[in-house]
């Protein structure tokens, strides 16, 4: 992470116990040049950070609730806690660290940008991605990486059921035990580039316990009904 | 979407402040849930031989005394009643099963909540602030109690469409999350002799776990039951004379979050819920895993 500059010494401290998350909100979206911000009191309210366009850093104490970061481009959102529902969805850029653990749908949708859980991401974590990467230093739920389309989903710990099911294109890396893959998921060899990406998130997520040659990965197997090119003639 | 809340008590400092916990737990849960708001609460046993019944009164004031007098003198001594805004709760010395056949037959127009030895159910339609007020939640006290606030979407609004619902004696049941094959399962339970109040699918749920029970099956055997039988989305959340049970449906599609501390054990649909306890920032907090009964109380899952 770049060294703070002179125009980001000043930290500007919001209480959401006598603040709304609307004014927090809106303080992120007006100011245009990048402010470092510290929330505290979040105390597991929704829609925290969200739709932030310039390069914040805003760091939160404590527990948030449903879709904390949503939407982010170019900013660095740290949770000191735990998250609620689809922390970081549809992120665009920038980074979201979670210090605890992440509820359901971590990352929904996201095309971009970091998403780093230190502890365990829950059901259908990553569903949908779209470009982002996410790394999960604990374990993730059942249904992970559903329709997953591009970008990586990294497991430092184990996978729950139907991992990757009806996946498309996005790069899945586990390095515990995956209950059950979904359909069309298969396991894939660990190529040379493969391991050098992986190596690449972890040090990005700046987890360096586990080696990248310790994971699996996981990829479509492009049987599911629309990779065939002979139905091509049915759209 | 609904709210679901519960709080039990590991310390019996906390047991006095049970409502005014629950009362904010509700409040917090008051936007997942707008139409309606429902408490069940365990507290203050009946003696042995006594029985402890939660009469609603709908939209007529009974006249509270009366009846009570004519429970003394039908069945067995009465305790005073103890009302709170719609409803009345009574203790009376006969068997629950007598004083509900008496109440079907004399007083049709009451309503029977609850009946058991601790435990005190109040529900109604509106909000869950203006319920949580009108009813003085914040002082009752208690070892547990289960909330839950109500957005509709399959059934009325009233106050038999609220929650919680009664599942047998000290038992009741709160559901997040909607039934899709309660229609057949009500028909079918219908014919197992079990009563239905409303064309409600949470109810359906509750009348499930009644029948499996009265078969012999334990708690956590008639809640793994509804993993197989039932066909929809949930999270449950039981209450007993000894404490409560959890259970998610198996793709977990509604939340739901625990919390525990040296002083108290908590459910609720959000952790915003949690967060108002008293010790929160430092409590243990998970999701409970799908398809998994979690259970807290000593003798509750036998």
């Amino acid at each position: 992470m770049p060294a703070p500059d002179a125009t980001r010494e000043a930290v500007l401290s919001v209480d959401l116990a006598s603040e709304s998350v609307r004014q927090l909100n809106q303080r992120l979206h007006d100011a245009l040049q990048p402010q470092r911000v510290r929330v505290v009191n979040p105390a597991g309210m929704h829609s925290i950070a969200v739709g932030i366009d310039a390069a914040h850093e805003v760091e939160i104490d404590g527990h948030v609730g449903y879709y904390c970061a949503g939407m982010n481009k170019l900013a660095t959102v740290r949770v000191r806690g735990n998250c609620g529902v689809g922390v970081a969805e549809n992120m665009m850029s920038g980074s979201v660290i979670v210090e605890g653990s992440a509820s359901q749908s971590a990352a929904a949708s996201a095309r971009g940008g970091l998403l780093v859980v230190h502890g365990d991401a829950s059901a259908r974590c990553a569903i949908s991605l779209k470009g982002a990467d996410v790394v999960v230093r604990g374990s993730v739920g059942h249904m992970s990486a559903f329709m997953a389309q591009k970008g990586a989903l990294v497991v430092c710990g184990d996978a729950g059921e139907a991992l990757g099911d009806s996946l498309y294109e996005a790069r899945l890396y586990v390095r515990g035990a995956v209950a059950g893959l979904g359909a069309d998921c298969i396991e894939k060899e660990m190529r040379a580039e493969h391991v050098e990406q992986l190596s690449r998130l972890l040090e990005r997520a700046e987890i360096d316990e586990v080696d990248a040659t310790d994971f699996r990965r996981y990829g479509s197997a492009r049987q599911l009904y629309n990779f065939h090119v002979d139905n091509l003639g049915s759209y | 979407m609904c709210g679901i809340a519960g709080l039990y008590t590991k310390s019996p400092a906390l047991q006095a402040q049970l409502g005014e916990h629950l009362a904010r737990m509700l409040e917090q849960l008051s936007f997942r849930g707008p139409d309606s708001a429902g408490v069940a609460f365990y507290r203050d046993p009946a003696p042995a031989g006594s029985c402890k019944i939660s009469l609603c009164g709908a939209e007529s004031a009974p006249h509270w005394g009366a009846i009570g007098e004519e429970l003394a003198e039908a069945l067995g001594e009465t305790s005073a009643p103890r009302v709170r805004a719609t409803h009345a709760v009574f203790v009376v010395e006969a068997e629950p099963e007598h004083v509900q056949s008496w109440l079907a037959e004399h007083h049709p127009e009451l309503r029977l909540m609850s009946a058991g030895s601790s435990i005190e159910i109040y529900k109604e339609a509106g909000r869950p602030s203006e319920f949580v007020r009108r009813f003085a939640i914040e002082q009752i006290d208690g070892s547990h109690a289960l909330g839950h606030t109500r957005m509709a979407t399959e059934s009325r609004v009233t106050t038999e469409h609220s929650h919680p619902f009664s599942t047998g004696l000290d038992l009741c049941l709160v559901h997040n999350g909607s039934l899709s094959n309660h229609n057949r399962l009500r028909r079918k339970l219908r014919r197992e002799g079990i009563h239905f109040q409303t064309d409600n699918d949470s109810e359906v749920a509750a009348g499930y776990l009644t029948w499996r029970l009265r078969e012999g099956a334990s708690l956590e055997q008639a809640l793994e039951g509804c993993l197989a039988d039932l066909d929809g989305f949930y999270t449950f959340a039981v209450g007993s004379a000894d404490g409560f049970a959890v259970l998610r449906d198996p793709i977990a599609c509604k939340p739901a979050i625990m919390a525990e501390t040296d002083e108290w054990v908590a459910i609720a649909s959000e952790y915003r819920a949690i967060a108002v306890l008293p010790g929160a920032e430092d409590a243990v907090s998970w999701e409970p895993d799908p398809g998994r009964v979690y259970s807290w109380g000593t003798t509750l899952v036998a």
